[in-house]
């Protein structure tokens, strides 16, 4: 069986390429389901140990029991690729699965977004997490489980609050800078006004120029566990060391996240593509094959009607179906290569195509009703992408080190629209605060909309 | 492309067959469970009528899984999502009904529904006496040196050629039969009567394995709710740990007001008197108690007296005699001092007089408890004074 999968691994590839697939080498492993499940929930196949993991994977440990996830396939983008297929799968679901890979392999090669990342965190994920786990053990035994834990705690806790924006190696910020000359103290402050008046004031700003303590950081800081690792007061090495290793992670991880239903659609549409064009295979795996397919891009489980989530496979699969058959494929691959899910969904899934797929926005109230709403397009497309967002994750900004050392945070609640939960948000202030050992606090507002401030750690 | 590479990997063993990561994680994740569960613990035990009940006596325990918390916004009054499926705007659907199919790397939504499914924890009570012991380094409780009990018992010791058939050592004897043929050679016959061996008993002392704990608690009207719940955790603890090192334990159960009255387990924290506080009552119904039903030669005993401190000032004189008395033939004597408020401080009546019979040499000690993290301290306490003594 696998003998026949390994002769027909190079004439997909063959042919992938042929239809203009470009990507890195993928190395194939078959490996047994529960190595599959841990990598769905790790993300990667070897990974640091925390306690979340394990709540994570007894999770999906039932849902599989129940019958209710199958996963098929993961990859790991890189040079090269690795690709991992259940070896309990038929040769059917695992041809489609290799014809699946390519599709990722070709856009995560290609997608302006996996490119920046894989250049900022580099090309092989797979050994650099595997190489962050094995640090992470040696610190274990250095300085026990507990410590650790406390630190990944927190590290893993803010996970997503990172800023690709700026290279995974940053400078420190500047600590000096050079300030215009402030009116003395006792000077009035009306009187300082006329201090500087344009071309009286060449003296008075040459006295001034000794260098000023800079605000760190100059403007909010997105990038929490940058910021952490770098300003840390009294952090230990191998503590920066674990925040770094996280952040190294979610650079890779946050492209797979901001494109998965381009991503996934992508894979679709190849692997249905390829595999009716391979004419290498028999037409009985052909159709088991296109049976795997059509479970894998069906809106609800078989049994159901309605779905109250969209699932991402069939949502990117129709999209770009019908992109590449009104503009052809040379346009959908820049399309591939400048979007993400973003100005995917807001810039192709129109209203014709929503219509046709039946997506609606639905409202669930407290009291759990779940009503269909009226709406249009803009709120679809609101629907579909907000837990999208920033990561996923609230905007939250560092916006100073006071002169005790403590670290004030501050919550962008006017683009969220809401405040935090402050019972999450103290408990994550408690994680911060172990590692940076000095007050916490996080400004944001509550319920009502007004200013709150959550601190965690007191002044010495 | 190499798949061939798999196929050799697949005829040996790879790591991932041999570990399991995610159980290693779910493992530690269960004994943080575990912590949060001790923390607990006194509070469980205040609500539950769980002291004298039959051996298999467990706790039931409901946790959450827990949480490894994140920033999150505060959950909207109304979420909106989008759907798909053939419904018309104004259509509601029922929760519960949609599948929720768990999209990869989204479980940002799928994730943070209230709490999580809950599970109920059974813990045997030694079980987590056991660990409690173990976690908090307590020392193990020893008969008070020199007023050591003991009670002969019968004992195995040794072996010899005749006794009774249920008494033969099967395999001391195949051993004899194994040393007397290898000396006498091939011919010689497998069993012998001289190769039997009989396991002796002999008449030995014994540590006394039995104990009788005394309860006495003050039930006059100024021992609040709050009160009597510190002291039944700090009795139940107490009686526990002695529980781990004696085999039988009797329990009396005595409350007082200016009369004494002994209770079953079940009524005796129920109980509400009306008035003042005469300890020496409840002190001299113990030594009945004890004259009455327990040979002080076969019995370890202790007594623990909870009260808010307060006593008569004209029961003075009467409560040293009693306890004095009891100092003579008990194992132990504790005070509990269980106060809603943290005001004073060991300074009662009640607290001054077995100050006074430590400051004798008796083995005894004082415990404040005004909140149910003293409770703790105090048990630790008593088991350390315990081995101090015995030392």
């Amino acid at each position: 069986m696998t003998q026949s999968l390994a002769d027909y691994v190079p004439r997909i590839e063959d042919l992938g390429k042929e239809l203009g697939l470009r990507y890195h080498p993928v190395e194939f492993e078959l490996v047994p389901p529960s190595f599959m499940m841990e990598v769905a929930v790790y993300g990667l196949p070897v990974r640091m140990p925390h306690w979340s993991f394990g709540v994570r994977w007894i999770y999906q440990m039932v849902q599989h029991k129940m019958g209710n996830s199958k996963i098929f396939e993961v990859v790991f983008p890189g040079n090269p690729n690795r690709a991992y297929l259940v070896n309990s799968n038929g040769i059917h679901e695992n041809s489609l699965v290799v014809a699946h890979v390519l599709g990722h392999a070709d856009f995560s090669h290609n997608n302006l977004l996996f490119v920046n990342s894989q250049r900022e965190a580099g090309y092989h994920i797979v050994e650099q997490a595997a190489a962050h786990a094995h640090r992470i053990e040696q610190a274990i035994e250095e300085v026990g489980a507990k410590r650790v834990e406390e630190v990944l705690d927190a590290a893993l806790a803010l996970e997503q609050h990172i800023d690709t924006r700026s290279p995974i190696n940053r400078p420190h910020f500047p600590t000096t800078v050079q300030k215009p000359r402030k009116p003395e103290a006792d000077e009035p402050a009306f009187m300082g006004r006329f201090q500087q008046l344009p071309g009286q004031g060449g003296e008075a700003e040459k006295t001034s120029e000794a260098p000023q303590r800079a605000k760190i950081p100059p403007q909010p800081e997105a990038d929490l566990l940058w910021f952490i690792a770098h300003y840390g007061p009294d952090m230990e090495d191998w503590e920066r060391d674990i925040f770094l290793a996280v952040r190294e992670e979610s650079y890779y991880f946050q492209p797979v996240f901001n494109c998965q239903i381009m991503n996934e659609g992508w894979a679709c549409y190849w692997h249905a593509r390829i595999l009716r064009e391979a004419d290498f295979l028999p037409d009985e795996l052909y159709l088991d094959a296109m049976k795997t397919h059509s479970d894998v891009v069906r809106p609800y489980a078989a049994e159901k009607q309605v779905a109250l989530a969209v699932n991402p496979y069939h949502l990117g699969f129709h999209i770009w179906t019908k992109l590449i058959q009104e503009r052809g494929v040379e346009a959908a691959r820049r399309i591939m290569e400048e979007e993400d899910d973003f100005g995917f969904v807001r810039n192709y899934l129109d209203p014709e195509l929503a219509r046709d797929l039946d997506l609606f926005v639905y409202q669930a109230g407290r009291d759990g009703e779940v009503r269909v709403k009226e709406s249009n397009i803009d709120q679809l497309y609101e629907a579909i992408l907000a837990p999208k967002y920033n990561f996923g994750a609230p905007r939250v900004f560092v916006d100073a080190i006071k002169s005790d050392g403590s670290l004030v945070l501050v919550h962008d609640h006017s683009t969220d629209g809401r405040g935090l939960e402050p019972n999450h948000a103290r408990h994550v202030l408690g994680y911060i605060h172990r590692v940076w050992r000095r007050p916490v606090c996080i400004n944001t507002v509550d319920m009502k909309g007004e200013a709150q401030t959550l601190q965690v750690g007191r002044a010495a | 492309m190499s798949l061939s590479e798999t196929l050799a990997g697949e005829q040996g063993n790879r790591w991932y067959d041999l570990f399991s990561r995610g159980t290693r994680d779910w493992l530690r994740h269960n004994e943080k469970v575990r912590e949060a569960v001790r923390d607990a613990l006194p509070n469980l035990v205040g609500k539950s009528d769980i002291l004298s009940r039959p051996d298999n006596r467990t706790v039931q325990v409901p946790f959450r899984m827990m949480e490894h918390y994140r920033f999150q916004l505060l959950k909207p009054s109304r979420r909106s999502g989008a759907g798909q499926g053939k419904v018309e705007p104004g259509d509601v659907l029922v929760p519960g009904q949609g599948p929720q199919r768990p999209a990869r790397g989204s479980e940002g939504e799928g994730g943070n529904e209230e709490g999580g499914p809950q599970f109920l924890l059974e813990f045997q009570v030694d079980d987590i006496l056991d660990w409690l012991w173990e976690e908090l380094e307590l020392p193990n409780l020893q008969p008070r040196d020199g007023a050591e009990i003991e009670t002969m018992d019968y004992r195995r010791e040794g072996w010899d050629k005749r006794g009774a058939r249920s008494r033969l050592d099967r395999r001391r004897t195949v051993k004899e039969a194994v040393k007397r043929r290898s000396v006498a050679g091939q011919s010689a016959t497998p069993f012998t009567n001289d190769d039997l061996r009989f396991r002796q008993l002999v008449r030995r002392p014994q540590p006394s394995t039995r104990a009788v704990v005394f309860f006495l608690l003050d039930v006059s009207s100024s021992m609040d709710d709050a009160c009597r719940k510190l002291a039944k955790s700090f009795f139940f603890w107490a009686l526990q740990g002695i529980r781990r090192q004696f085999t039988h334990i009797e329990t009396v159960f005595i409350a007082h007001t200016v009369q004494a009255w002994e209770f079953d387990e079940s009524q005796f924290f129920q109980v509400r008197g009306e008035g003042g506080t005469k300890a020496s009552s409840a002190l001299r119904k113990a030594l009945d108690v004890f004259d009455e039903r327990y040979d002080n030669s076969r019995y370890n005993s202790y007594l623990f007296y909870a009260g808010d401190g307060e006593n008569f000032f004209d029961d003075r004189e009467a409560s040293r005699l009693a306890l004095s008395k009891l100092a003579e033939t008990m194992s132990f004597l504790g005070y509990a001092e269980v106060a809603s408020v943290r005001a004073r401080q060991l300074n009662t009546e009640m607290a001054a007089l077995f100050h006074a019979l430590v400051s004798r040499g008796v083995a005894a000690g004082s415990y404040s408890i005004s909140r149910e993290e003293d409770i703790w301290p105090a048990i630790k306490s008593f088991f350390t004074d315990q081995t101090a003594e015995a030392s």
